[in-house]
């Protein structure tokens, strides 16, 4: 029998329904492998052990009842980036300042997945905050690319795709706010799916930009990632953003017809800047879908070059102001300083947050302050404007749009961290998405010359995913690559 | 080139942000904070005159819900991650002075 972990989440869901596995065997196989694989990696900043199994005995009982006891996830051990807020769990968003914290509640993304009878593994390794696009501004230390250790797995959600593309679990959460769903899945090889806004509860996630932050899964397939997105879809009371819109049976819409389907691909995003070999893979991927009956339309996004701009004023301007909230006064790191109030909140900041999150609260704080706030903040609002028109009148002409999803494939750990705006020009195609409140997905199309993973981008309409997924689902069975790290 | 902010200038964000940083700190940050501003100045290359700024990511409008009390967290519970406690309140350094 195929190994265990590395089953994709269908499969061990049909050998659990089958009784050919058991739910208690799989938690084990994986936490095995956690302990051996992970100390290369450091994609879990948790593993909860005593928890997973404890699920997965759940999960054996529901699958002896059989019938309708059984959930949609049932006994499928997932694990969830360290933003999402876990009751009696630790969750640290990767911060010194929430190194303690122990949160007295449930985020609804994490609960729901526990409905579905999913087996809880660990909490992941990500950017602090989610700032970051290499998972290396982490207080648990950098997070490794299972493709080739000296590389990064991409950022934030980093954890999330190291262990979908190391076999540590078969699904993930994470989160994505300019990219960091997206990015890491294309540098990791797997698929990772970035839903419209208001798609997914953001309950108990912890915030970075408000406006933009969404919450998403990592799978190593498309349908695995769809029965993800179902069961965490939908409507939520205590986040007014969440939309009210009924939630399609993604995986059962699944059927990967490409003939006739018009594709988009816009001229700004093979421009210079773009590795030559990810270019001409993404292209012979274009050609392909084109043979199976595809319609390929040459579009154009003209405001693409001021996204990176645009991007980087409004998410560290929302995210000075959520941050905010970390004085050590109720919860997290408190230090004294010089003794008063002021000074606390002061130590426990300064001493709590790591490099990035002070350069993005610094740039936030700058970027609303009195008399810069119309040059920057409103510019930015404006641009983004544009920026979701361009998406538009593109979808107008077009059902997906495809592109690279990030310029290169991993870059080394230590390579960008001097140069904050390099890093931030590795987001150049996946943070237009973001700012046009539309859907995206990357999934795996090739390995450069140095064995390492190509992502394609599909771009959906606003809560256009059953579609989005669809076509994807088309790519990923007549073309898909299926490449595996050796770790 | 067009320096945006001085040292000076950082200084008084970081007291705005509640945050302190040594000179050397001070001085690296001002390096970032102006290389990223100066290529935000791209977007002036676009007229935005008449464009409508984005507000909101869904268009919705405000959501009201019945006031109906809800079960809550305990007090317990939600002193639980306070970093020091007394009498079931958090404790945070004196604010006020005696006299």
């Amino acid at each position: 029998m195929k190994e265990l972990c590395s089953l994709t989440l269908s499969e061990a869901r049909e050998k659990l329904v089958n009784r050919e596995i058991g739910a208690e065997e799989l938690t084990q196989a994986h936490l095995e492998r956690i302990a051996a694989v992970d100390p290369k990696l450091n994609s879990y900043v948790l593993v909860t052990p005593e928890r997973a199994l404890s699920d997965a005995r759940e999960s054996e009982k529901r699958l002896a009842a059989g019938g309708a006891a059984v959930r949609p996830l049932e006994g499928c051990p997932i694990a969830l980036k360290d933003i999402f807020v876990t009751k009696g769990i630790r969750s640290t968003a990767a911060s010194k300042i929430l190194h303690n914290f122990i949160p007295p509640y449930e985020g609804t993304p994490s609960k729901k997945l526990a409905e579905a009878g999913s087996v809880l593994l660990g909490k992941l390794n990500m950017d602090e905050f989610a700032m970051g696009s290499s998972n290396e501004n982490s207080a648990f230390g950098p997070c490794r690319n299972p493709w080739d250790t000296e590389r990064t797995p991409g950022g934030s959600s980093g954890g999330s795709a190291a262990a979908v593309a190391a076999g540590l679990c078969l699904a993930s959460l994470g989160t994505d706010t300019g990219g960091s769903i997206r990015q890491p899945a294309s540098l990791c090889g797997v698929v990772g799916l970035r839903p419209t806004y208001g798609r997914v509860s953001r309950y108990g996630v912890i915030a970075f930009a408000s406006s933009l932050d969404q919450v998403g899964p990592f799978a190593r397939t498309v349908t695995d990632a769809a029965h993800v997105l179902k069961a965490i879809a939908g409507h939520d009371e205590r986040d007014s953003t969440s939309v009210d819109a009924p939630v399609p049976d993604y995986p059962a819409l699944l059927h990967g017809e490409l003939k006739g389907r018009r594709i988009g691909v816009p001229k700004e995003y093979f421009v210079e800047g773009l590795d030559p070999e990810v270019e001409g893979s993404v292209r012979r991927c274009i050609a392909a879908m084109e043979k199976e009956g595809a319609e390929i339309v040459e579009i154009s996004l003209p405001h693409t070059e001021y996204a990176i701009a645009c991007y980087y004023i409004i998410a560290p301007s929302e995210a000075s102001s959520n941050l905010a909230r970390y004085d050590g006064v109720r919860y997290g790191l408190r230090e004294y300083g010089e003794g008063g109030l002021e000074q606390m909140y002061v130590a426990s900041r300064s001493q709590g947050f790591g490099a990035e999150v002070k350069r993005r609260i610094m740039l936030g704080t700058y970027c609303l302050s009195a008399g810069y706030y119309d040059a920057y903040y409103l510019k930015a609002q404006k641009v983004r404007t544009l920026i979701a028109q361009d998406f538009r009148r593109a979808f107008e002409k077009v059902d997906v749009i495809a592109t690279p999803t990030t310029p290169t494939t991993a870059f080394k750990i230590g390579e960008k961290t001097d140069d904050p705006l390099q890093m931030y020009l590795s987001d150049i195609y996946t943070v237009p998405t973001n700012l046009g409140m539309i859907c995206g997905i990357s999934l795996p199309c090739g390995a450069d010359s140095k064995g390492l993973p190509i992502g394609l981008q599909f771009l959906g309409r606003p809560f256009g995913e059953a579609e989005l997924l669809d076509i994807a689902y088309g790519y990923e069975q007549t073309l898909g690559f299926r490449g595996k790290p050796v770790i | 080139m067009n320096e945006k902010l001085s040292q000076d200038d950082v200084r008084k964000v970081a007291r705005l942000a509640r945050l302190s940083f040594t000179e050397s700190e001070l001085e690296k940050y001002a390096s970032h904070l102006n290389g990223i501003l100066a290529y935000m100045d791209k977007l002036n290359e676009l007229n935005t005159d008449g464009v409508e700024p984005t507000s909101h990511s869904v268009s919705m409008d405000t959501l009201f819900r019945e006031d109906v009390p809800a079960p809550s967290l305990s007090r317990e519970e939600g002193l639980k991650n306070a970093p020091e406690r007394r009498e079931g309140f958090v404790k945070v350094p004196r604010i006020l002075d005696e006299h």
